[in-house]
């Protein structure tokens, strides 16, 4: 389970804070979703649990361990994280790639057992990318890039996971079938935290959805407390509605035109 | 990377290692070098090989193992395959030390150690403007840090060689060019101490740099402490780089180049690219000096220069696949 508990982010020379008393938990066996608008604070709640910014108040917490009482290493087999922003500078052998994922339980030295390449077979299975781990990762084309991506996440050994907007630049095929993988991965029992902009596969696959705004949790609940016209349209600074998808029944966002061209 | 492709890289040191004892003004066979090895060929043999060739030859492949190794790990951590060994103004660095000492008229065999004074330094220098910049642990902070150190390091030089007469600027000179003349056995256990330490301290690290390689963020969500592995690569890194310094002056290149050649020949992970990088870039190293030595008898050429001319047809030809 990760708990954000009335976290604070202020970067330097920057008048704002980035997170604002922000609380959040994603409870284990649930898809838990962070959406908002650019700029709302989504990525900085990933880079606070990672420790690559300074949390000003609050706590964050790991299966009920405060990740600064952790070490890197221990809070890494406790939480895998995809980030939003990986473009590897050497190119590896995809499963070369996975097996960086037991960097956690390896350190520098010990070298990798039988149960290690086991765990590395297995999320390539899990993912549906076995086919792949010969293959560069250059080579790879996006949804298997991601497919490969979050193969090295479970490869971590983590009961939590979480992503930072996965399904950036993919096509609807590989945008449902990176959702399907996380829903997955929640119903295996994992804590799931999503961070994502895809409102409305959000509403159809979160268990709990957290809006931020300007840093500040603007709502959050299950996917109809946090999918309400009224709040979003706010949010997001645009006309919009709020309706129910016809051929499945989720709630469904509706961006309107511009009120000046309609 | 393949077992096959690791013993050639070995067969191709010690093919290199073979050649550069037997090959020079005096020619040998394959059976002088033996006898010379051995101590069981005439006295001029022994002396040949023992004094001269083989204390010469060790070196320039500690160099190149230490510079290619280096320009390994740094090519990983900074994420750049245009990162290279000097680039925390350990070039620069070394180079002002060696100029004072040539300005300041020091024993020869005071001008490596002033070198190696002045590459550290610049390293120290280097990681202290990082740090006061907010940026220890930025790979694009340390690099400019590094940059400016060089370039004020330049200009040092500069100043130093305008007041000294012209056989001082010509030593100093020869000496930034890079050259294994004048190695000896102390020289080659020295170096090959400070090699042992960089490259076992840059394969411990390497797993990280794995790491690091993916970008930090992605480093630090799988448990690397970016800014500390970081600053451990840039100080293995750099001091491996100063080392070789010391020991044979500037040899550009090796370090740039060498790791490229280990990916192209199949090496991927870190571990394996620094141990190609070393093993590759000793034997690159001692056939450029060997060549520094043979292209233009008796003169010989700057080691320096001869790997420069070896490396730019190389990535010119990267360049033209690249684009």
């Amino acid at each position: 389970m990760i708990e954000f508990r009335e976290v604070s982010v202020r970067y330097p020379r920057r008048d704002v804070e980035a997170l604002s008393a922000v609380s959040l938990t994603a409870a284990r066996g649930a898809l838990t979703a962070v959406v908002g608008p650019n700029g709302s604070g989504k990525s900085t709640l990933v880079r606070a649990l990672v420790g690559r910014v300074p949390v000003a108040g609050g706590a964050i917490l790991v299966n009920g361990t405060p990740v600064d009482e952790s070490g890197r290493r221990s809070l890494a087999t406790r939480v895998a994280v995809v980030v939003q922003r990986e473009e590897p500078a050497f190119p590896l052998q995809v499963r070369e790639y996975v097996a960086l994922g037991r960097y956690p339980h390896l350190g520098l030295f010990r070298a990798p057992s039988r149960g290690d390449r086991a765990a590395v077979d297995d999320a390539l299975a899990r993912m549906a990318a076995a086919h792949l781990a010969d293959r560069s990762i250059s080579e790879l084309s996006g949804g298997e890039w991601q497919r490969v991506r979050l193969a090295r996440a479970v490869a971590q050994g983590a009961d939590a996971i979480v992503l930072d907007e996965p399904t950036t630049f993919l096509d609807i095929a590989h945008e449902m079938g990176v959702f399907e993988l996380m829903s997955r991965l929640a119903r295996e029992g994992r804590a799931v935290l999503l961070v994502s902009h895809q409102l409305n596969l959000v509403a159809r696959f979160a268990d709990h959805i957290v809006l931020l705004h300007r840093g500040h949790v603007a709502a959050c609940g299950a996917p109809a407390d946090v999918m309400q016209g009224a709040v979003l349209e706010r949010v997001y600074e645009w006309p919009l509605v709020i309706t129910r998808d016809p051929a499945v029944g989720a709630l469904a966002l509706v961006p309107l035109r511009s009120p000046a061209r309609d | 990377m393949r077992l096959s492709r690791w013993l050639l890289l070995v067969a191709v040191l010690l093919l290199a290692t073979v050649l550069g004892v037997a090959y020079g003004t005096l020619h040998l066979s394959l059976v002088d070098v033996l006898h010379g090895v051995t101590g069981t060929g005439s006295a001029t043999e022994v002396a040949v090989v023992r004094q001269l060739r083989l204390p010469r030859v060790l070196l320039a492949a500690l160099v190149g193992a230490g510079l290619g190794a280096s320009g390994a790990a740094l090519q990983g951590a900074t994420r750049n395959g245009l990162a290279e060994p000097y680039l925390l103004g350990v070039s620069g660095g070394a180079a002002v030390g060696a100029v004072i000492a040539v300005a300041l008229h020091a024993p020869v065999a005071v001008v490596p150690l002033c070198g190696l004074a002045g590459a550290l330094a610049a390293v120290a220098l280097s990681l202290v403007v990082a740090r006061a910049s907010g940026g220890q642990g930025d790979a694009r902070v340390v690099l400019m840090a590094g940059v400016v150190v060089g370039a004020f390091a330049n200009a040092a030089i500069m100043v130093a060689l305008a007041g000294v007469d012209a056989n001082a600027v010509r030593g100093a000179l020869w000496w930034m060019m890079g050259s294994a003349a004048d190695a000896s056995w102390v020289q080659v256990r020295a170096l090959a101490a400070c090699v042992a330490i960089g490259v076992a301290l840059l394969l411990g690290l390497a797993r990280a740099i794995d790491l690091l390689a993916l970008g930090e963020d992605a480093a630090a969500g799988m448990g690397v402490n970016v800014a500390r592995v970081t600053l451990a690569v840039y100080v293995a890194g750099a001091l491996l780089a100063a080392g070789t310094v010391a020991a044979a002056g500037l040899v550009g290149f090796v370090g740039l180049l060498v790791p490229h050649l280990a990916r192209m020949a199949g090496a991927r992970t870190h571990r394996s690219i620094i141990g190609a990088a070393a093993l590759g870039g000793g034997a690159l190293v001692v056939l450029a000096d060997l060549a520094a030595r043979v292209a233009h008898p008796p003169a010989e050429l700057p080691l320096g220069a001869v790997t420069a001319i070896l490396g730019v047809p190389f990535f010119l030809a990267r360049l033209r696949k690249l684009t």
